[in-house]
């Protein structure tokens, strides 16, 4: 194992590696600085990076700690003492985080080592990472392509062996969609199984934290650090929690998967649903029983979630205001001047739209018709979910509809790129978790794009999904696949 | 294609605080026209007998102990202030 292989190794195999002490932290840090070198030109996954603390952090690291030693990519949404905190907003620009989120804290205290901020759709509104205000990240499939948002500086940069794990975060498919489009593997956890102290709020009754990763095993690994109670966010559930790593193995008999029969009808891909079909079959020869389900409410997911969403953006997006922190419009003449122009000069265009429409279904008149129904029509949603958990264990979908489009494909139509989330964002609605994983190829272009397999699980069931994702990506060799920039040689 | 919606663009933005340029505020008109259209499909679900659901788990009220903790010091919450003096954020004057 020469330096220049370390970064395309998963999680766990890095582990055994510095706890023979074969290789040191600093080296680990030393080998993923210089293949960030040699690719992020090209990907552009990350925003900052700075690699004299994580060295820093490297030379006094425990090896031996749950996570000691290994370095993990962080959103730019989520707190980093001392690091940038952009949101992929202009509104954040030079902003400096002066506190660590506590994901940050209890990656810290199990020896991981924070390295680098990675690139989202502005405040994660988005689905192909092209809202950032910061640049655009390429998918390392087909650099053509989008490598899905709003979490795909992350996916990119474990996709492309620029990072061997990363932390996003899910607002109706923010880390699963991306996962699912960059070929590697996504958890969204149970609303309220991580604490979103830290992460900068989007919409507060959607949001989560997960890992990305290049194998399950690996998202089981960060889930039994990140995971838990934690009094600063009091969202987060005080429940104990399972060793998530400890029982994954090869078979699924017993297991019932649900198929809901709304899910494979129209507007998929055919190279997706041939995917997903082979898939399930796949489990289905590892001893798992298929069962039809139905989820009669979740066509209305969509248009629930542009409305709930919209509307906590808009209360949690009045806080960026040119007064305490961040870009400020210069000279302004009253404070609604300087409200107004920091906002027009700070916000980009979908970030502008979605607090303009969060703003008009929580005013005066249109908030029954609009907030009021749609969080009843919620209810319904969860209420699908409670009565097809009643008859499996999960539930089986493709991730997204297509695999990676072109960039500015759907850029200037912001509804087409909503329904992008049609498969994700129903989880975040019912608050139930959730986690894709490779499960195949689409070809387009002579070029190899991945597909993802969704597992949605009951609430707090995350050890039962990756206990089913990890027989099935076991049985398969699709994570083993790597994109051709991993098997290029690096730029000397 | 939109049907108009109620939405007055311009209006909401100003609620909102966000300044915007006519050109701006047309192209968002139709973007979100578009949007309301779509959400129009709520209306055929039958909510008669549905209390809202303001997250997807009950999560009922948590408490924590009323005790004081370290937090920033004021030099720490001003390091990001685009203006500051005297350990004070300086803004226009808002009173005459």
């Amino acid at each position: 194992m020469t330096e220049q292989d370390l970064p395309a190794l998963s999680i766990a195999d890095l582990q055994s590696l510095l706890r023979r002490r074969e290789v040191s932290p600093l080296q680990v840090i030393e080998a993923l600085r210089a293949r960030i070198e040699a690719v992020d030109g090209e990907i552009g996954a990350y925003l900052s990076l700075d690699t004299d603390a994580a060295a820093k952090e490297a030379e006094k690291a425990n090896v031996d700690l749950p996570l000691g030693g290994v370095p993990l990519a962080i959103k730019d949404i989520i707190n980093v003492l001392g690091q940038p905190c952009t949101c992929a907003s202009k509104i954040l620009q030079g902003y400096r985080a002066t506190y660590d989120a506590a994901v940050i804290r209890k990656l810290r205290a199990a020896g991981a080592i924070p390295f680098g901020k990675t690139n989202l759709d502005e405040f994660t509104m988005g689905s192909s990472t092209e809202n950032s205000a910061m640049k655009l990240t390429r998918n390392p499939w087909d650099l053509s392509r989008v490598p899905g948002g709003s979490s795909g500086g992350s996916t990119a940069a474990v996709a492309a062996d620029e990072a061997f794990g990363a932390l996003g975060s899910d607002t109706g498919g923010s880390i699963r969609q991306p996962a699912a489009l960059s070929g590697i593997v996504g958890l969204k956890p149970t609303y309220g199984r991580v604490s979103r102290f830290g992460l900068v709020a989007f919409a507060s009754s959607l949001d989560q934290i997960g890992p990305l990763t290049k194998t399950v095993h690996d998202s089981a690994l960060i889930m039994n650090v990140i995971a838990g109670h934690d009094p600063q966010d009091t969202t987060a559930l005080n429940q104990p929690v399972p060793d998530y790593a400890a029982n994954l193995g090869n078979d699924l008999r017993g297991v019932r998967l649900g198929l809901p029969k709304e899910y494979l009808v129209e507007g998929i891909d055919a190279q997706v649903k041939a995917a997903i079909n082979a898939a399930v079959k796949q489990m289905n020869s590892l001893g798992a029983e298929i069962v039809e389900v139905s989820l009669p409410t979740t066509e209305y997911a969509i248009a629930v979630y542009y409305i709930v969403a919209t509307a906590e953006a808009s209360a949690n997006l009045a806080r960026f205001d040119g007064v305490r922190y961040g870009y400020r419009a210069e000279n302004p003449k009253d404070m609604l001047d300087l409200y107004g122009r920091t906002r027009e000069e700070g916000f980009g265009a979908e970030v502008k739209r979605r607090i303009i429409l969060g703003t008009y279904v929580l005013s005066s008149g249109y908030y029954d018709a609009y907030y009021l129904r749609a969080q009843k029509v919620r209810e319904l949603i969860r209420r699908d979910f409670t009565s097809a958990f009643e008859k499996v264990e999960a539930i089986i979908s493709p991730t997204s509809p297509v695999p990676a489009f072109k960039l500015g494909e759907r850029a200037a139509d912001p509804l087409q790129m909503y329904l992008a989330d049609v498969f994700t964002i129903a989880a975040n609605l019912a608050g139930i978790c959730g986690i894709s994983v490779p499960c195949g190829f689409a070809e387009a272009d002579g070029q190899r794009l991945p597909i993802g397999l969704q597992l949605l699980g009951k609430p707090l069931d995350e050890a039962r999904i990756l206990q089913i994702a990890h027989a099935y990506e076991q049985s398969t060799d699709w994570h083993k696949a790597r994109p051709p920039i991993a098997t290029a040689m690096p730029k000397a | 294609m939109s049907k108009p919606s109620d939405l007055d663009v311009a209006y909401v933005a100003r609620l909102a605080r966000i300044n915007l340029t006519e050109a701006e505020a047309k192209v968002f008109q139709k973007q979100l026209d578009d949007v309301l259209e779509y959400v129009e499909k709520l209306r055929q679900a039958d909510v008669s007998d549905v209390e809202p659901a303001a997250q997807g788990l009950p999560i009922l009220n948590v408490f924590r102990e009323d005790a004081p903790r370290d937090w920033f010091t004021a030099e720490q919450a001003l390091s990001n202030a685009p203006r500051k003096a005297n350990g004070l954020f300086v803004v226009p004057k808002v009173v005459e």
